[in-house]
């Protein structure tokens, strides 16, 4: 749930209760990450396996088809890559260090 | 009207836990403490109470279901011992963290090796950094009244941690006396419903409890639990306050025994306080000014009212029931004497480990102690620091 930054002791819930449902949407895991999946269009068959197997729900999905990355919520944990089967032996989806691929993802948020 | 009963300990307080009737008890047996959860349990089966009782099979367990239990919103409790206690370590803390106002008597027994199942005070000393509330009694009055009282203080909403009610093991908890129980109407409307903050089952409010709290929030929690213990300290006075108007039986943090004009006194927890008195009067009628000072409340500790209380006494012996083994002296009267550092007419203060795994405390060994602090008042000179009363050389 979302505290004040200028919050103290007195004004938090007791115990670390989290008094607001859903409210995890409020926390951008996406600061944790190192590698960042980066998507090919041309290697991707739109199987969504890494649509299922995405822990934070960052692969966003259109019409069946795969639309993108949410890269606020992406730990980099490199599941969808690792899952992804590609075209022809070439992924889909590749794990690179997050600051040298800024810019080369497709479709990011 | 009160009711005039012969009970032992254990019973009294099983008694109490009927007349509270709590929501959930999971409990799990141990020496000296089954015959509570045993005589409740056919108050269960016998209808007289509407508590869902939960036998599990450990402690770890009993803690852990109450906890469950009392996050869901019951008014939820569990009793044990010594080993069970020790069972129940990870859950004890985690039940005052989460702040879950449970009632737990705790029948004080030597914790284990060498194995033993008699009274000292090494099992709810060891939890006494846990974050509970404990309170120690003299008997099995005591114990129930105590027992009463602890729901109240512990669903105070300035307070909301769990409370540990203890009484000395065999001998309050099997030893049979003369006590007066209140009337169940009385004692049901006294405690009162129990309205949760938070509870899980409100399902209109759903809300996370226990989730993972590292670096950025955990020692603001930790300073929560600090502050409702010292929120404590008033609540215990104004219950107790209340409980006296409905028993006319009075309670403090802790008891001065002809302390006012004391040159010596003792300070003591438990049984031995009753035994202490009666060796006070017997100085007494000897022209002796002895008194005793009994730590009701040991958890919030009234450090500042023990140290007003004991100002201006010549000498003090503090009585420990376990032992710290820190090569210096025993819990007690570390915190008596850190309570007295900088105080004006501090008494010396010397320490008394005794009863360790249900060593028999005469009143001859409690003589014997009042004996030593009027020598250290007459030479001025401290042998020992720290005596294991009673030991065999």
């Amino acid at each position: 749930m979302s505290v004040p930054k200028d919050a103290g002791w007195k004004d938090v819930p007791k115990a670390g209760r989290i008094l607001e449902p859903g409210c995890a949407a409020k926390y951008e895991t996406g600061g944790w990450r190192t590698y960042r999946p980066v998507h090919v269009p041309e290697n991707c068959i739109n199987c969504l396996f890494c649509w299922i197997y995405c822990p934070d729900m960052s692969i966003q999905v259109e019409d069946g088809k795969f639309r993108g990355i949410d890269y606020r919520y992406c730990k980099g944990c490199g599941v969808c890559a690792q899952v992804c089967p590609g075209k022809r032996g070439n992924k889909a989806l590749t794990m690179l260090l997050d600051d040298e691929a800024q810019g080369k993802e497709g479709e990011t948020k | 009207m009160s009711i005039r009963v012969a009970k032992t300990g254990n019973e009294a307080v099983a008694e109490g836990m009927r007349q509270i009737n709590p929501d959930v008890v999971a409990a799990y047996p141990i020496t000296p403490q089954t015959e509570i959860v045993q005589i409740f349990s056919s108050f269960v089966a016998n209808g007289k109470v509407d508590t869902e009782f939960v036998t599990v099979e450990s402690e770890h367990s009993a803690m852990s279901a109450t906890v469950g239990a009392a996050s869901a919103g019951a008014r939820a409790m569990t009793a044990t011992s010594a080993n069970g206690l020790a069972l129940m370590w990870e859950i004890v803390y985690i039940a005052a963290s989460m702040r879950l106002p449970i009632v737990m008597p705790v029948v004080n027994r030597a914790l284990s090796g060498p194995i033993n199942i008699h009274c000292d005070h090494s099992d709810t000393m060891g939890a006494r950094d846990s974050g509970w509330i404990q309170i120690f009694s003299e008997n099995a009055q005591e114990a129930y009244d105590n027992l009463l009282q602890a729901v109240r203080i512990a669903e105070n909403k300035n307070v909301l941690l769990p409370v540990m009610v203890t009484m000395d093991g065999f001998i309050i908890s099997h030893a049979m006396e003369v006590m007066h129980l209140l009337e169940d109407e009385k004692v049901r409307e006294w405690v009162g419903e129990y309205m949760p903050e938070n509870p899980l089952l409100d399902v209109d409010n759903p809300i996370t409890v226990g989730p993972l709290d590292l670096y950025d929030w955990n020692m603001e929690h930790k300073r929560q639990q600090a502050e409702a213990m010292t929120q404590a300290k008033p609540v215990i006075l104004d219950v107790a306050r209340d409980y006296a108007k409905l028993s006319g039986r009075e309670y403090g943090l802790f008891e001065e025994y002809m302390l006012d004009d004391a040159e010596i006194a003792i300070v003591a927890l438990g049984s031995t306080a009753g035994t202490a008195k009666e060796v006070v009067r017997a100085l007494r009628a000897e022209g002796v000014k002895a008194g005793l000072l009994k730590v009701r409340v040991f958890r919030p500790f009234p450090a500042c009212e023990i140290a007003r209380a004991l100002q201006g006494k010549k000498a003090v012996a503090v009585m420990d029931r376990s032992d710290s083994f820190n090569a210096v002296s025993g819990p007690v009267f570390a915190e008596i004497r850190s309570a007295m550092y900088g105080a004006e007419n501090a008494p010396t203060i010397v320490d008394y480990i005794y009863g360790i795994g249900g060593r028999d405390v005469t009143m001859d060994h409690i003589k014997s102690v009042y004996d030593d602090l009027a020598k250290i008042v007459k030479t001025g000179q401290v042998e020992r620091n720290l005596t294991y009363l009673g030991i065999r050389e």
